[in-house]
């Protein structure tokens, strides 16, 4: 569902470009809302959320879409925690739809997608991984990172139950806005993937914005 | 390609050993790579919750996304092979009398269990309480040191959730039949946690106690022409880094 934000870009407190290959870790207050903007086109953020003070609730994929009855995120989704809890609610959305089921990449899985010689390429687990050990005192383990949103990013799967990666639906300048719950942990990668036509085999930046 | 014979008879078979779970129930295996499970639904209607471990490392665990998009699939039947984190297969499907299998429905929790069935206590039911499949994976993963931190998003076997064109979900009833079954065959040593509580969008009016039979015999040796291996050009490559993994049979890569 396109739903525009009435917020003003001057009025954010923070903003920060994040560039394809780089993560953001940051947490976000209840009642503050922040916006990824495509700056772009057709680029993923690859997006976990945990619980700031307690990070073994985090974002469930699964009861997600189980909760709303939908695979695909839109303005109105509530994204639910493992502990059945509302951690967010996606508030404003300019690209309609944002896919939760394709998971992110990581050079093992690039191993097996596209071809065993890729193994060294730079990949979105990568970038969690750097972004949870040069942030310790967020208390995220491997363990913890789990299957993510992928904002921008259009998966669809068919009524005989196929699942395909097509060409995505957003451009530059797309938005999707979430407003906090609870207070989270906010962890980005934004998707270094040069092996995939859908992003044109050619990563772009993003920008975060947050509002109290 | 050597496809399996259609839903072979399991009348020759010969099983190492046999078992079978009541519904609303939990166990664990460690599935030695070689083996083959096959679970059959006892009554129709069952639902097996199911998540895979590296039992030397329970940092890699069973990926459903990784899984589906490798193959580009939504459900999962013969043919298809399931993924760790790691880009390796735990295990394939080498036979499936149902067609569909689910990986995105999820788990039951207390809360749902309370709100959809009402929750009966262990006092007053005993062995014919409601436990939810969250509960059931925890204590199932606390045996082996794991805890909600662990958990992924795992397989439910025998149920099937379709999608239309706009990406509602819908659960089908009556997927499974008496007697359906699936066969995985392992090609890692996994650590297999499963439970039998129902499908968390199962509509049923009253909780779902529904058994399955499991049994466990050695797999026949993975030939140059195997089915799931070749059914993909992933899953070649999925099987390259499962024997990498196993290099000179012990030089963990």
């Amino acid at each position: 569902m396109i739903k525009e934000s009435q917020l003003q870009i001057d009025d954010a407190l923070f903003r920060q470009v994040v560039l394809a290959g780089d993560y953001l870790i940051k947490a976000v207050k209840q009642g503050e809302t922040f916006r990824i903007l495509d700056l772009q086109g057709n680029q993923a953020a690859d997006t976990l959320f945990y619980n700031l003070k307690d990070t073994g609730e985090r974002y469930s994929a699964m009861d997600t879409i189980r909760e709303q009855g939908n695979i695909y995120l839109t303005a109105g989704t509530r994204l639910y925690s493992n502990e059945g809890n509302v951690m967010l609610s996606i508030v404003a959305d300019t690209c309609g739809r944002h896919d939760t089921l394709g998971g992110a990449c990581a050079t093992e899985s690039n191993t097996v997608r596209y071809a065993l010689e890729k193994k060294c390429m730079h990949a979105c687990r990568d970038s969690w991984m750097r972004a949870i050990v040069e942030n310790e005192q967020f208390a995220i383990s491997k363990g913890d990172i789990t299957h993510n949103i992928n904002f921008f990013m259009n998966v669809p799967v068919t009524p005989d139950g196929g699942l395909t990666f097509e060409d995505g639906i957003s451009q530059a300048g797309k938005y999707v806005e979430l407003q906090a719950e609870m207070d989270v942990i906010l962890l980005i990668s934004n998707c270094p993937q040069l092996n995939n036509p859908c992003n044109a085999y050619n990563p772009t930046p993003i920008e975060i914005f947050i509002w109290n | 390609m050597n496809r399996p014979l259609e839903h072979q008879s399991d009348m020759t078979q010969h099983y190492l050993y046999e078992d079978q779970l009541p519904g609303g129930a939990h166990w664990s295996l460690l599935m030695r790579r070689g083996l083959k499970l096959r679970l059959t639904d006892v009554q129709g209607g069952a639902n097996v919750g199911m998540l895979f471990y590296n039992p030397d490392n329970h940092l890699e665990r069973y990926n459903a996304p990784d899984t589906l998009k490798c193959q580009h699939t939504f459900k999962l039947t013969t043919g298809h092979c399931l993924y760790s984190d790691m880009g390796r297969i735990f295990c394939s499907i080498i036979d499936d009398s149902v067609g569909w299998h689910d990986s995105v429905g999820g788990n039951t929790n207390d809360n749902l269990v309370s709100k959809k069935w009402g929750e009966k206590n262990y006092q007053q039911y005993r062995n014919d309480w409601t436990l939810s499949g969250y509960s059931s994976f925890l204590i199932e993963m606390a045996k082996v040191g794991m805890n909600r931190r662990d958990m992924a998003a795992n397989l439910n076997l025998f149920s099937k959730v379709s999608v239309d064109d706009s990406g509602k979900m819908r659960f089908v009833e009556n997927n499974s039949r008496e007697g359906d079954f699936i066969e995985l065959r392992f090609e890692m040593d996994t650590l297999v946690m499963m439970h039998t509580c129902p499908h968390p969008m199962n509509p049923a009016k009253e909780y779902p106690k529904k058994p399955v039979r499991y049994q466990i015999a050695k797999a026949e040796a993975v030939q140059a022409d195997d089915y799931c291996m070749n059914s993909h050009a992933e899953n070649q490559r999925g099987f390259m880094n499962t024997q990498l993994y196993y290099l000179n049979d012990g030089c963990k890569l």
